[in-house]
């Protein structure tokens, strides 16, 4: 049976990297959209993918939520910003995709063209 | 929708949204009582009459990047299709009641779903919020703060995703899902 009293091994574990980065530039930011019409697409589980994914590759990236993009027919929507601020839009998002994109672009920095929304306009 | 799970996201959202710093989440699953319950309270910036009417209709909604709001509207319909009940109190300043029940071995009451991962999902969006969540079945009640999570951590953030997936499956062996 879990208890609370685990997270204190975790939160030794977190300060031991948090010292390991200090001056280590966050890479990228992750945003995806998390309003009812992207919920009812799937986010969930495309963001926990990230979340995950992030995690076991060991790279400096913060995913968060925001609600509706405005594009609800192609949820669910990651929006990928670089450190300069720049973004790349994935869309149709699986958790299938989400893996590829966190290891190719989050971990590589090599854009998935294939699943941003420029690929799908044409 | 498909299931509770995604409908406990969504209203949860709302309340953030509504700048609450409280979210108390109650989750009652009885087969005993023939019961399935979710409610989320909230102390956020609540509404008035006019526009707690408005929100339970699906052509209504205050976000402008598109004209149709659905949440609310779904998840009502949903219970009442189950032979359930719907309570939607609020007031200014004094935050937000809404709470679903499902009769639970009817056949359009919706499946529980992944809870574990809409709660997860519900903390990190809400890292600035305390939230409060109570499970209740047959056989087992659980209980978490996100403020006593918090205090534990000594200042490590909650949205590391090893705390962040730490408490996933803590939940889901909570809840025995």
């Amino acid at each position: 049976m879990k208890s609370l009293e685990d997270l204190k091994k975790i939160r030794e574990e977190a300060k031991r990297k948090m010292t390991m980065r200090l001056g280590e530039e966050q890479k990228y930011r992750v945003v995806v959209g998390m309003a009812t019409c992207g919920i009812a697409a799937g986010a969930r589980p495309v963001l926990n993918t990230l979340v995950e994914e992030v995690s076991r590759l060991n790279i400096p990236v913060t995913v968060t939520q925001t609600g509706c993009i405005g594009l609800c027919s192609l949820e669910p929507i990651v929006e990928v910003f670089d450190a300069k601020g720049e973004k790349t839009t994935y869309v149709l998002m699986n958790s299938e995709k989400a893996k590829q994109v966190a290891l190719k672009h989050l971990k590589n920095d090599e854009v998935v063209e294939e699943y941003t929304i420029g690929q799908y306009k044409k | 929708m498909e299931d509770l799970a995604m409908y406990l996201l969504d209203i949860a959202n709302n309340a953030i949204r509504a700048m609450a710093s409280l979210i108390e989440i109650v989750l009652i699953n009885s087969e005993k009582r023939d019961l399935l319950l979710l409610s989320v309270k909230d102390n956020g910036e609540g509404m008035d009459d006019q526009m707690v009417e408005k929100v339970q209709d699906p052509f209504f909604t205050t976000r402008t990047t598109r004209k149709v709001g659905l949440g609310i509207p779904l998840f009502k319909q949903g219970a009442l299709m189950a032979n359930g009940s719907f309570k939607l109190e609020s007031a200014p300043h004094q935050g937000t009641l809404i709470e679903a029940s499902y009769q639970r071995s009817h056949l359009d009451t919706p499946p529980l779903g992944d809870i574990a991962e809409s709660l997860v999902t519900i903390i990190q969006a809400g890292e600035a919020q305390t939230i409060r969540f109570h499970y209740e079945d047959d056989a087992r009640v659980f209980d978490l703060d996100t403020d006593q999570v918090k205090e534990i951590l000594e200042g490590v953030s909650i949205l590391t995703p090893e705390v962040l997936l730490w408490l996933k499956t803590y939940i889901k062996e909570g809840i025995g899902q």
